[in-house]
């Protein structure tokens, strides 16, 4: 069986619980290192989960496979803007959190079952973003990077 | 696991052919076993082992068991901090450039 999946991890000086909240229920905190995306979901096995943009569009839906606050989250995920990227089906991302001495290890690990994918491709650039701005906003308070889609200057 | 947010660590771990090799390999084709990787390498599977525990502990590299498979996966994320450190800075005035030429040309067109 071929598959297409990739592992991202980053070290992040916090709790299990800020951070797992900061990956589910957090909306707001999830808009400033999320590019203005949130994801909407009630964060329990079985219910329905879906990632919006900031201007309202939902780009990607699925459901909650598993969940274990505050160290385990599966979400069967399909996107649904782009058609070439639509007709790939599920995918499946897998997040876990692990204490580390003073931080906590998260892990993401999305794969779809093909090889090639255009999804895992299209996710791939966008996690270590992602992470390295939620690394910077629990560690900092504030976020390294500017929206990538906003190419004015935010002063 | 101080080791991780070290820099340091994550320079040294870049600074060495082989390793890098290593990275372009798992670049190339992600989630390999050590067996595999050792055969494009010139180098005793202990060699490469020991590479390979340099780059998980500047988290270049992330390692998954599949059952009694360990899998080995490039991990951007510290390259993006690096990135985002220096290359990020320099990004803003670059894009506020072509923003004010694009201003003024259309000015001028009007």
């Amino acid at each position: 069986m071929s598959r297409s999946t990739f592992v991202y991890v980053t070290y992040i000086h916090t709790t299990q619980q800020k951070l797992w909240s900061a990956l589910t229920e957090d909306t707001e905190f999830m808009k400033q290192y999320w590019f203005g995306f949130h994801c909407e979901s009630a964060w329990t096995a079985g219910s329905p989960w879906k990632m919006v943009s900031g201007d309202g569009v939902v780009t990607d839906e699925g459901e909650i496979l598993e969940a274990d606050p505050p160290r385990r989250l599966v979400i069967r995920w399909r996107h649904q803007n782009k058609p070439e990227l639509q007709v790939e089906g599920e995918s499946r991302c897998t997040m876990e959190l692990e204490p580390s001495g003073s931080a906590v290890k998260l892990s993401i690990t999305h794969t779809m079952e093909r090889e090639p994918s255009k999804l895992i491709a299209a996710v791939s650039g966008g996690w270590p973003m992602i992470l390295s701005n939620l690394k910077s906003l629990i560690e900092t308070g504030s976020t390294i990077l500017d929206d990538p889609h906003l190419k004015g200057d935010r002063h | 696991m101080t080791e991780r947010h070290d820099p340091d660590v994550l320079f040294k771990a870049l600074a060495d052919p082989s390793r890098r090799k290593l990275l372009d390999l798992l670049h190339a084709h992600d989630g390999r076993t050590l067996n595999d990787l050792c055969e494009h390498l010139d180098m005793t599977r202990q060699g490469v082992t020991q590479h390979l525990d340099l780059l998980e502990a500047a988290n270049l590299v992330a390692t998954v068991r599949r059952g009694r498979e360990k899998l080995h996966f490039l991990n951007p994320v510290p390259l993006q901090e690096i990135y985002e450190r220096w290359i990020a800075k320099f990004e803003k005035p670059r894009l506020k450039a072509l923003g004010d030429l694009k201003r003024r040309l259309e000015k001028t067109n009007v």
